[in-house]
């Protein structure tokens, strides 16, 4: 890159620089503009908002949305420990079988390698449909209401242990692991002693994937789950959106008046999103190579 | 982001003499069988039951019967479907929205990583990437926020705007005109980042000498760019469409459901297959129109993606899924 940028420069034109600038922060301005309409307006006061509306900052600076929130804060405390349960065994569980699944369809000692393989991504080209699929897990196996149901129906992605296996190719050399197949390891020995290890960096950046899969997931919990326990975040968020009502254990305290309804939503957005928002900065390295690994080879 | 089905290099031909079944290999390589266990029952469970649950479509289900043994009642679910009128209305919306999904989504990651690539200072193309990442990371709950906040009828930034400049507030959820342009419009919004890296990597892969030569032939930026970068991501932009139009059938369900929901109104020009059977089966509990709109779908999205792959694999044979 670094010659492209001096040659590039020969033959500069301001211009064309200026609308290169122009377009792209416009682009990146659009991205990010509802976020700061988002803060902006849970740090309003309700008045404020009822009066003029929303804006791009605080017209009336007030974290009285927040401070309502956390008033009866036990709903939104027990939606953070389900997405944080699911989210954490969620993405372990899944990292060590799609690797492991991926190291076995990697190995050329197995000649139906190729089969097991099609046998996972057969499911991502045909499907029963929604319909058995729900009445399936819910009316047969029963795992409606359980954090079994939340855990594993987000758990696996075809493309992921695909990617995992072409990755295990590429970067464990094969003569290593001959000569621990020599030196009397197992398998499974060489699985979590070498290619862990050396599957880190793919490791992380489909760790990034399913941690958001996981934290942003509501559809798994509307469709299987009823208990008030058993509610995460995002589905959280989505009922008190989606209903003008406040969750169950604040109603039961507040009396109408002085509830902030219109704050109180974007408050309850922010707290839902943030710590994704928050984290982003400190993974995004791994989410651009998790882009590229996955894509097509330009 | 392929699968080999060809076995990549020739094997010994003392091994490849000793021919076996399925069953060999297993004993041979017990272990290696074994950690493929846990993964091989959780699709057997999830995925490979449930596709036999295809057989309700046949039937007339019962809470009795259950998904395997109701009674029979041939294509009458089918029947009941394709003459409700939704099959013909779903089946259009799907693919009109995924289309202009699809083709918004290509213009616009192309333009950002275009743009992007010509952009010198580090900190800032940085620092753009950084913003237009965050909407992929948020879920289409936290947009149906965004669009609340922007978009409400009483206290939207939308409409306060246009009440300071004296116009008429917009009721997104009075009319479907809105939709048309507004559901692409988040799409692209959510998408253009991710899309930005996937067009850059192909930038910087090309040939810098390209460039170069260009330059000394006195070709401007925007010159190269219309003689060189467009027509050399040609390939990319190919497969990509091509991988895109695999999904065609495939709904967002999370983006309408989560932007319309059950909207009376709106249903005729924003009711896509996902959303019908995800209404017949938790709404009406209509099962017969639930399971065979699954069917339905599944049998044009495998017709589509082979016929998607089978294209691909016609351009460029490393490409293909399969």
């Amino acid at each position: 890159m670094t010659t492209a940028t001096s040659n590039r420069k020969i033959n500069s034109t301001p211009w064309f620089t200026f609308i290169s600038y122009a377009i792209v922060l416009i682009i990146a301005l659009v991205c990010v503009l509802p976020f700061i309409v988002l803060i902006s307006g849970s740090l309003s006061t309700e008045s404020s908002v009822l009066k003029d509306g929303y804006w791009f900052w605080p017209r009336d600076f007030s974290i009285d949305a927040f401070k309502f929130i956390f008033r009866y804060p036990q709903d939104v405390l027990s939606a953070y420990k389900v997405s944080i349960i699911i989210t954490v065994i969620g993405t372990a569980l899944s990292l060590l079988i799609s690797s492991m699944s991926a190291f076995v369809i990697s190995r050329k000692e197995i000649r139906y390698r190729n089969v097991l393989a099609f046998f996972l991504f057969f499911t991502t080209l045909f499907s029963g449909g929604l319909a058995p699929y729900y009445i399936w897990i819910s009316r047969n196996l029963h795992l409606s209401d359980t954090y079994l149901v939340l855990i594993l129906v987000p758990m696996f992605n075809v493309m992921y242990i695909l990617i995992l296996r072409s990755f295990i190719q590429g970067s464990v050399p094969e003569p290593l692991i001959e000569s621990a197949k020599i030196d009397g390891a197992g398998y499974l020995r060489i699985y979590f002693q070498m290619i862990l290890p050396l599957s880190k960096p793919a490791l992380a950046s489909i760790g990034v994937f399913m941690v958001l899969h996981y934290w942003n997931d509501w559809w798994t919990a509307m469709m299987f789950t009823n208990n008030n326990n058993m509610v995460p975040l995002q589905y959280l968020l989505y009922k008190m959106l989606s209903s003008i009502n406040l969750s169950s254990s604040m109603a039961e305290h507040v009396a109408n008046i002085d509830s902030p309804k219109e704050t109180f939503k974007l408050a309850m957005t922010v707290i839902a999103t943030g710590p994704i928002i928050l984290a982003f900065p400190f993974v995004q390295k791994y989410f651009v190579s998790g882009i590229t690994i996955g894509a097509v080879k330009g | 982001m392929q699968i080999n089905t060809e076995v990549t290099t020739v094997q010994k031909p003392e091994k490849r003499r000793k021919k076996g079944n399925l069953l060999l290999d297993m004993k041979q390589n017990r272990v290696l069988y074994l950690m493929f266990v846990p993964i091989a029952i959780y699709y057997i469970i999830f995925s490979y039951i449930p596709m036999g649950g295809i057989v309700m479509a046949f039937q007339s289900y019962t809470v009795k019967g259950g998904l395997f043994s109701s009674p029979w009642v041939g294509f009458d679910n089918f029947d009941y479907f394709f003459s409700s009128g939704k099959a013909w209305l779903v089946t259009r919306n799907t693919v009109i929205y995924n289309v202009i999904f699809l083709a918004a989504y290509t213009l616009f990651s192309l333009t950002a990583a275009i743009f992007l690539s010509e952009i010198q200072k580090k900190w800032f193309k940085k620092l753009s990437q950084t913003l237009m990442f965050l909407p992929y990371f948020i879920s289409w709950v936290t947009v149906s926020a965004f669009v609340y906040n922007f978009l409400n009828y009483e206290y939207g930034i939308v409409n306060k705007l246009l009440e300071h400049f004296n116009m008429a507030a917009l009721d997104i959820y009075s009319g479907t005109s809105y939709w048309y342009f507004l559901l692409p419009f988040l799409y692209v919004w959510k998408w253009v980042g991710y899309g930005s890296v996937l067009y850059l990597a192909a930038i910087v892969g090309i040939d810098q000498e390209i460039y170069e030569a260009a330059t000394i032939d006195g070709a401007s930026r925007f010159q190269k760019i219309m003689k060189i970068t467009l027509p050399l991501l040609k390939p990319t932009m190919i497969i990509l469409i091509l991988l895109g139009l695999g999904r065609i059938m495939r709904g967002e369900f999370d983006m309408f459901y989560q932007l319309i929901g059950n909207n009376g109104r709106l249903m005729d020009a924003t009711d896509i297959i996902d959303t019908l059977a995800f209404r017949s089966l938790m709404g009406t509990a209509d099962f017969g129109m639930a399971s065979s709109v699954g069917v339905y779908q599944s049998v044009l999205t495998l017709i589509i993606i082979l016929t998607a792959n089978w294209l691909v694999r016609r351009y460029d044979k490393d490409q293909a899924l399969f």
